[in-house]
């Protein structure tokens, strides 16, 4: 019970997080709607229409009808990049596109000190905002007379400082001095009053927490502006990261994956011939390969730790493993999807069962085995990362799950994009692989 | 003893539920050499049955099969099969499937290229050699999947409905194409079809078969694949006795449907 309950809290909170995004979600999509109705009609000035395609409004299910838009692919993926360097304040984009950034500089307040006895006396408090990486010493200022005297700190972007004002006073807060105003404005413990930089607060024990505006820009430590993830790229290709260069964990990457996927295709391919061609070995392996199919390879990492550690060898028998499936089922059912007529037809031709083997049923099941391929590669290679996540002396997930440590983000960044971009380039490969290959995919 | 012998051919399939059905019951035919037979009947009425039996595809329940002196016991090169459609291997070009007999038995390249290229000409794919089968419509798949047959040199040619899935203009032409394929070459064919028009134009012999079970129903000895030979088909079915004929198996057929479906068959 004390589950459901704890689950439906959690519930909440996602509602209430979608809740606070969905504005931002429905403007997208205006944006997303409003540049369509500007290119249809800047299509339509260029060049008038004399087809009936937009006659064609219900396109369901036929998904060849649907082409891909490239202009809406060049504007998506601008967008995504302008948006990223106008909330991380990127130096590529002109100042104009940027959000309002965090305050930065130097910036004063006046406080107000009121004594036990009710005399009162103003004193500057001269802030100083630095970039958050630099460590700076506190401004010196004047200390100035009265019971009040000026203080001076220095701040890191983004950040906030607590600061008991009162301790240079002549009257201290332990004498009974209270800060009653800050620029003039009354505030009491807990209160908070606006000024030119940012807010000042008051805890509730009456010490000044000086907050100087963080603006909506992101800190680089949540997200660093496009030109610092390229510069860590060019740095890591460089210098290298954790004793090995960017090439190099890449390489381990993808070595893991190519050795891992192809033993996976070596065992599961034959394995699935058998299965298609005899029901003994279909009888023998349906329950294990049906058992083992939707176990997520991730789930086997803890157990490949266990039997063969986090050298390579574990490495490659979780991928081994991940592929292995697969391509049996696609071996499988690329032989028993082989049209009976086909088979006949070499027979009575004067092919051998050999013959028909090799010139039939081997090639016929080409088509499925590249598919299964695809969703291999595809699965070996964010299994390969996760494991690297997990436990690993190099690769690109090592790579990020370190830099996570030491909040490098923008190293973590830059994996991810590296990941995606390999990821999709394998994936372009195989499809090239296929129509070199199989040029008759899907036109049996 | 030539000639294409089938005989007390039954045929039972053992259905997974236990019960069994009846394909083909006493079924007996014999073909000399050269003849050309259609085989027409309703839909089930074990037409395609037939035909694997004598492929050698299936073996059958009782009966045997004797082709030239010798029993049928699995599909061979003597018998050639031509299917509706699909069975062309898609990873070979038009010149590697015609060519596919002849690399089986392991001919030299310069006999198998002869062959491929006069039997192109015959079925009027010279400049379509190197092409990819799916490529070509449908009616040239077909001309591809004859002239695969034909270089295998068979006795027998069994075609299973193969120009069904053809539109009327090019089914035209194709039964024209098979009428002077088999004068030209004097092989013996069995042509399975539904419809009567193609039956009738392409057998010199007929065999209407009935239904439940599969079993021998009429037999013609027809004079319009004679007449058909190098002439417009359209010419042939204006003949009287077609028009005749043609009435008489289709009320044969009608009734056969009707007692399938009961009285309360109505048309379609
Ligand atoms: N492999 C099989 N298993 C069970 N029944 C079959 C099988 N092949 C054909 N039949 C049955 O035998 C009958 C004849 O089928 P078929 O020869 O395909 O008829 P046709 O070609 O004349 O339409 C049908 O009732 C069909 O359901
Ligand atoms: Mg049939």
């Amino acid at each position: 019970m004390q589950v459901i309950a704890n689950l439906w809290g959690e519930l909440l909170t996602v509602l209430t997080a979608v809740g606070t995004a969905l504005p931002y979600i429905l403007a997208y999509v205006a944006l997303i709607l409003l540049l369509m109705v500007v290119w249809s009609g800047v299509k339509r000035l260029l060049r008038p229409r004399h087809d009936y395609g937009s006659l064609k409004t219900v396109k369901f299910g036929d998904e060849s009808a649907v082409a891909s838009n490239t202009v809406a692919s060049v504007i998506s993926i601008v967008l995504i990049f302008v948006l990223w360097g106008a909330f991380t304040g990127s130096r590529l984009l002109p100042g104009f596109l940027h959000m309002p950034g965090p305050f930065q500089g130097t910036a004063t307040f006046d406080y107000t000190l009121t004594g036990p006895d009710g005399a009162t006396d103003d004193a500057t408090v001269t802030v100083l905002v630095h970039p958050a990486d630099v460590t700076t010493a506190d401004p010196e200022v004047d200390p100035g007379t009265g019971i009040a005297r000026n203080d001076s700190i220095a701040i890191g972007m983004f950040r906030s400082a607590l600061l008991r004002v009162s301790d240079n006073d002549e009257i201290t807060r332990d004498d009974g001095a209270e800060i009653t105003a800050i620029d003039g404005s009354p505030i009491a413990p807990g209160g908070a009053v606006r000024t030119g930089f940012g807010h000042v607060l008051m805890t509730p024990k009456g010490t000044l927490n000086i907050a100087p505006s963080a603006g909506w820009q992101m800190e680089p430590i949540w997200l660093p502006p496009p030109e610092a993830v390229w510069s860590q790229a060019v740095t890591i290709a460089r210098d290298g990261f954790r004793g090995a260069s960017l090439w190099e964990h890449l390489g381990y990457s993808l070595f893991r994956v190519v050795v891992g996927f192809l033993l996976g295709a070596l065992v599961g391919i034959p394995l699935g011939y058998a299965m298609g061609l005899s029901d003994w070995f279909r009888g023998w392996f349906d329950p294990i390969v049906e058992f083992m199919r939707p176990v997520p390879p991730l789930a086997l990492i803890p157990l490949v730790i266990i039997w063969a550690g986090i050298g390579e060898t574990g490495k490659i028998i979780l991928l081994f493993l991940a592929a292995l499936w697969i391509m049996a089922i696609a071996a499988r059912s690329g032989v028993s999807g082989v049209r009976i007529s086909k088979v006949h037809a070499a027979y009575s031709l004067g092919a051998s069962k050999w013959q028909v083997m090799r010139h039939v049923i081997i090639p016929n099941s080409l088509p499925e085995i590249f598919t299964g391929a695809r969703v291999a590669m595809g699965v070996c290679w964010g299994t390969v990362v996760a494991a690297e996540l997990v436990a690993a002396q190099t690769g690109v997930g090592m790579m990020i799950m370190v830099a996570s440590k030491f909040q490098n983000t923008d190293i973590v960044l830059m994996g991810v994009i590296v990941i995606g971009i390999v990821g999709f380039t394998i994936d372009l490969g195989i499809r090239w692989l296929e129509r070199l290959m199989v040029p008759w995919k899907g036109k049996g | 003893m030539a000639g294409l012998h089938i005989e007390n051919l039954s045929m039972r399939f053992d259905l997974p539920d236990g019960g069994s059905v009846q394909a083909l019951k006493d079924v007996s035919i014999d073909l000399k050499p050269g003849e050309l037979l259609s085989v027409l009947g309703p839909s089930g009425c074990g037409k395609t049955t037939l035909l694997n039996i004598v492929a050698g595809f299936l073996a059958p329940t009782e009966g045997r099969i004797t082709l030239n002196g010798s029993r049928v016991t699995g599909p061979g090169p003597d018998r050639g099969m031509v299917f509706q459609q699909g069975a062309l291997f898609e990873w070979m070009n038009v010149r590697e499937n015609v060519g596919f007999g002849p690399r089986m038995k392991g001919m030299k390249a310069k006999p198998k290229r002869e062959i491929v290229d006069h039997l192109l000409d015959v079925v009027g794919l010279r400049d379509f050699k190197e092409k990819a089968v799916y490529e070509l419509s449908g009616g040239m798949q077909q001309r591809v999947a004859l002239a695969r047959c034909l270089a295998n040199e068979p006795d027998v040619i069994l075609m299973d409905e193969p120009l069904g899935a053809l539109d009327a203009l090019t089914r035209e032409k194709m039964q024209g194409l098979v009428l002077k394929l088999w004068k030209e070459t004097g092989k013996t064919i069995v042509l399975i079809t539904h419809s009567v028009e193609e039956a009738l134009l392409l057998g010199e012999r007929l065999i209407v078969m009935a239904p439940r079970p599969g079993r021998i129903h009429k037999e013609y000895n027809l004079p319009f694949a004679d007449m058909g030979v190098g002439r417009d088909l359209r010419e042939v079915k204006k003949d009287p006795r077609f028009a005749e004929t043609r009435e008489e198996i289709l009320s044969m057929i009608w009734n056969m449907e009707e007692e399938i479906m009961g009285s309360a068959g109505e048309p379609v």
